[in-house]
């Protein structure tokens, strides 16, 4: 009477119906089911309201899932964001989506002041704070200028960034040079150090990098990126690989143009010296391949995820530009010696774009090593986590591939439909910056999203 | 409290009974907080104050102890009976949270099986019609305009909705719920009735026939709001199905309008119709045969299907060996002893035990809740006693507290008793009455007289179960309607006795 030799069950409800039927070797699934959305009425009510429309939110889902997934991002620059985001004087852009400067925590004042003080628009950090709180210098989220920014996310016009190009829709995105571990701007460390070293990115490895990649042609970072996941990278808290490729891509291009050998030598030795080099770029292809996904009408799935270290904001492709807030998360796992959790700031960075794009704390099974930090850890932990944001998402990545799941795709496209009937919230890996400024990075760990982004786009959504 | 916590109530069933039999524990419960758990939790005394707050998602799980050592105890046990249980082979694949995530493991499911509350039933039966899955919902508690929506979605989709309170199906030899083990063949049934269809599939194996279909509707499918909308549907599917020679209909009494339209569908089977309805309540035709009872349903269909006449049986034992069995149980109750109490786990066994009590008895109760000081059955299935508790087909430890209770009355002569086996039914349902029984045979003369609905290729096998039960000091029958009969007659004879 049914298609294809007898019942093929999904269980929902009591387990014991589905250990008889396995029991008999009837093939079945039981679903882990739970009251959906916490059992909350009002939440349910604007689920069903959803699901009166469903044919039309799952096509506009397909056609923002393919736009997510179909680019090709192409590492093509490195130039100053005055010129390629076209950014004013005067200007600092911070990660997450906008705050004003009283609403920012420690590392993140400490970082402005810092950016401040290095593009030279102030001496000292009373003179920067000065500028800030008189609003002659304006702040802005780097998404708002086609950027993203790891941590605190500083760009500041003299800075060079990365250019990715998406090929197959025509859009840019940017990030700076990742600075390596240390006392770094992203973690709001200011001193005579970490402007030296943004001194040096600026005059020298930054145009070094540009004219390198110009005669290079240009990198694939979709194809570079698929195999660092077969690497055991997941792109977020692991780049060792990503870079090692990135590196071997870049170099001859790099050696070509630099007539200064011994400043081909020291950026060689910087990228050899950073594990995490490649974070930036990825995070740029990540804004490059999300950025065509904004805008589809009906669309529930997520194009941005960002934090500022006050606030986490997402974006949906039905609601464009806007940005949905809940306050942050901090985060959980291991710390440094001498560290501890009093020591973690809440979280921050415009990283979390790369699990927007299916990657970090998505693709854990492909990155067993990472799954350490969020407790007992290992293989079993990385499928499981996988495993659960397979459940809020749209579909699977055509071409970010699992080798540990028989090259099943990653789960992309957090459908936020999904996120708040299963109260799964999407799962991000990330560094932890110390909440003091100047401290640094303190650990790295695990952060959720917060569940309010998304209860609020649910209600927008359906509004 | 735990906020957000979700556990099916036959999990936090089973913790509330472990909690209790902790030594120190006076009373135990664990229940999803929704409004009408919060009101049972508060009848018992149960309900603090974090309780009250709590909501339809999280879990209160209260314990009232004789002192400190016993309540940290209790607390250390709900600890250890509430994490989550990790086998090495599981590890890692996690069970997917939504209907969506479960399509995606299996993707080329043809059938949802849902039985989570009915506040939330609807929801996921729609999910799952959407997504082209035929339906059969277990739950009950779902609204009637719910049940018509979701049943003309099917339609629409040409596909079985099942219910809601739809207990037992089996479809291509599979049974789906509450099912038992018998051969697949040329009988094809739909049923608006769980335990009913048991029976009849039951006895058909047991006659050494087989069932191609056995198609549920749910209890509400005949009535006017519902139009026998599924009834009508299986119909068709069964007219067509080339497996199906011989058509059995087990009904509810339908709605006059649906009655006309359900004799209209039975003519356009085509087939042989068998068709019982609890008293009689579709117009006699002349393609139909139309049995009295469940086991002369079936009996009719297995005749039909040979191509013989269908003669109801009213004993299958002679006459003689049935008179020798009243005669020496009439013979034990003393003279205040004179009324059938029946305790059971089948609701529709409950109705036609009550139904055949009353045309041989006068006096009996007209519900099946417990009431009536005379005859009366309790079906201890129906909403008001499953009320955050398991169904006594899962679990059979409330029988055995009214089987005792029924017994120690006074004015009892025979308790009857359903015993269902099946998929899903608790491991040993003979044994978990088996203590009452004895309990109360060793009291003083009472009758146990029972039935065991379910074949020797269910596990327990019928002829283990029927055996213990004898072994007991129970007359057990080959079917519920022979059960009825006889312990009706048995109380008619004790009564005249005392006369």
């Amino acid at each position: 009477m049914l298609p294809g030799g007898g019942p093929r069950v999904v269980n929902v409800g009591l387990e014991l119906f589905a250990t008889e039927l396995a029991r008999r070797a009837v093939p079945v699934t039981h679903v882990d089911w739970r009251p959906p959305a916490g059992g909350d009425a009002r939440l349910v009510a604007l689920l069903e309201r959803l699901d009166g429309r469903r044919d039309v939110i799952e096509r506009a889902n397909a056609e923002a899932l393919a736009r997510l997934t179909d680019g090709l991002p192409m590492l093509v620059d490195c130039r100053p964001a005055r010129e390629a985001l076209e950014l004013a004087d005067r200007t600092v852009l911070h990660a997450g989506p906008p705050i004003a400067w009283s609403r920012m925590c420690e590392p993140m004042r400490a970082a402005v002041l810092c950016a401040v003080r290095y593009e030279g628009w102030a001496a000292n950090d009373d003179a920067a704070a000065a500028l800030v709180t008189a609003d002659r210098v304006r702040l802005a989220p780097c998404h708002h200028y086609r950027a993203v920014g790891p941590m605190t996310g500083m760009i500041t016009p003299s800075m060079p960034v990365f250019v990715v190009e998406n090929h197959a829709f025509g859009t840019r995105a940017h990030a700076t040079i990742n600075e390596g571990l240390g006392k770094v701007l992203r973690f709001g460390a200011n001193d005579p150090s970490v402007i030296a070293r943004l001194n040096w990115m600026a005059t020298e490895a930054g145009p070094l990098l540009g004219a390198g990649l110009r005669a290079g042609g240009g990198i694939d970072l979709r194809a570079l990126m698929a195999q660092a996941l077969r690497m055991s990278d997941e792109m977020h808290q692991r780049n060792v690989a990503a870079s090692s490729l990135l590196t071997r891509a870049l170099m001859p291009g790099v050696a070509k143009v630099g007539g200064r050998h011994h400043a081909v030598a020291r950026l060689a030795e910087f990228i050899a010296g950073n594990d995490q080099f490649f974070l930036n770029i990825a995070m740029a292809a990540g804004k490059a391949l999300a950025d065509p996904a904004g805008g589809v009408a009906d669309a529930t799935l997520v194009t941005a995820m960002a934090r500022n270290g006050t606030d986490f904001g997402i974006r949906v492709s039905a609601l464009g530009d806007r940005w949905l807030t809940a306050p942050v998360n901090t985060p959980d796992g291991l710390y440094f010696p001498g560290f501890g959790p009093t020591d973690a700031n809440p979280d921050m960075g415009d990283s979390a774009i790369v699990e927007t794009i299916g990657l970090g704390g998505f693709a854990m099974a492909a990155s067993p090593a990472v799954a350490r930090f969020v407790g007992a850890g290992g293989m079993a932990a990385a499928l499981a986590l996988t495993g659960e944001m397979r459940e809020i998402v749209a579909g699977e990545h055509p071409h970010f591939r699992i080798p540990t799941l028989d090259e099943r795709g990653s789960p992309v496209g957090i459908d936020v439909r999904r996120v708040v009937e299963t109260g799964v919230t999407p799962l991000i890996n990330t560094g932890i910056a110390g909440r003091k400024a100047g401290v640094g990075q303190v650990g790295a760990g695990v952060v959720r999203a917060p569940l309010g982004c998304f209860t609020a786009a649910l209600e927008a959504l359906a509004g | 409290m735990r906020p957000s916590f979700y556990r099916d109530s036959v999990t936090l069933m089973r913790l509330s009974r472990d909690l209790e039999q902790m030594a120190g524990v006076t009373a135990a419960a664990a229940m999803m907080a929704t409004p009408q758990n919060r009101a049972l939790l508060a009848q018992a005394g149960l309900l603090s104050r974090e309780g009250e707050a709590a909501g339809n998602a999280d879990l209160v799980v209260a314990v009232i102890a004789d002192c400190v050592e016993s309540a940290d105890a209790a607390r250390e046990a709900i600890e250890r009976m509430l994490s989550p249980r990790v086998s090495p082979a599981a590890a890692g694949v996690a069970a997917p949270r939504t209907l969506d995530g479960a399509l995606r493991v299996l993707s080329d499911a043809n059938l949802a099986l849902i039985s989570v509350p009915g506040l939330y039933a609807g929801a996921e039966a729609a999910r799952a019609l959407g997504a082209g899955l035929h339906v059969m919902l277990f739950s009950d508690n779902v609204p009637l305009e719910t049940e018509v929506e979701l049943k003309r979605m099917a339609r629409e989709r040409n596909l079985l909705m099942m219910g809601p309170d739809c207990g037992t199906a089996i479809v291509d030899g599979v049974g789906l719920g509450f099912a038992n083990a018998v051969p697949r063949g040329r009988i094809g049934l739909a049923a608006a009735s769980g335990t009913g269809l048991q029976e009849v599939t039951s006895l058909i194996a047991r006659e050494g026939e087989g069932v191609s279909q056995a198609l549920g509707v749910g209890g509400r499918d005949l009535s006017e709001a519902v139009g026998g909308s599924m009834m009508l549907r299986a119909l068709e599917l069964l007219a067509s199905d080339a497996a199906t020679d011989v058509v059995c209909v087990i009904g509810k009494p339908p709605a006059p309008a649906v009655a006309h339209r359900l004799a209209d569908a039975l003519k356009r089977v085509g087939k042989p119709c068998v068709v019982h309805f609890p008293r009689g309540a579709l117009p006699r035709d002349g393609h139909l045969h139309v049995a009295a009872t469940l086991e002369d349903a079936a009996r009719a269909a297995v005749a039909v299907a040979r191509g013989r006449r269908p003669a109801p049986v009213e004993f299958t034992l002679p006459a003689g060996e049935i008179e020798r069995l009243i005669d020496s149980a009439a013979r034990g109750p003393g003279g205040a002893q004179r009324f059938v109490r029946g305790v059971y786990a089948g609701g529709t066994l409950a109705q036609e035990a009550a139904a055949l009590l009353d045309a041989e008895l006068a006096d009996v109760s007209p519900s099946l809740t417990g009431d009536g000081a005379a005859h009366r059955i309790t079906d201890l299935g129906a909403d008001q006693f499953t009320l955050g508790r398991p169904h006594p087909m899962i679990d059979g430890h409330v029988r055995r507290d009214w089987i005792l209770r029924e017994g120690r009355d006074a004015a009892t002569a025979v308790v009857l008793l359903d015993v269902v086996l099946g998929t899903a039914t608790a491991p040993d349902p003979a044994g978990e009455v088996l203590p009452a029984i004895r309990a109360i045979r060793q009291l003083r003369h009472v009758a146990v007289v029972a039935s065991v609905c379910g074949t020797d290729a269910d596990t327990p096998s019928r002829a283990a179960q029927v055996a213990s039960l004898r072994a007991a000091g129970a007359l057990v029958m080959d079917s519920n309607a022979q059960a009825s009969r006889l312990a009706a007659a048995i109380a008619r004879r004790a009564g005249a006795a005392a006369r």
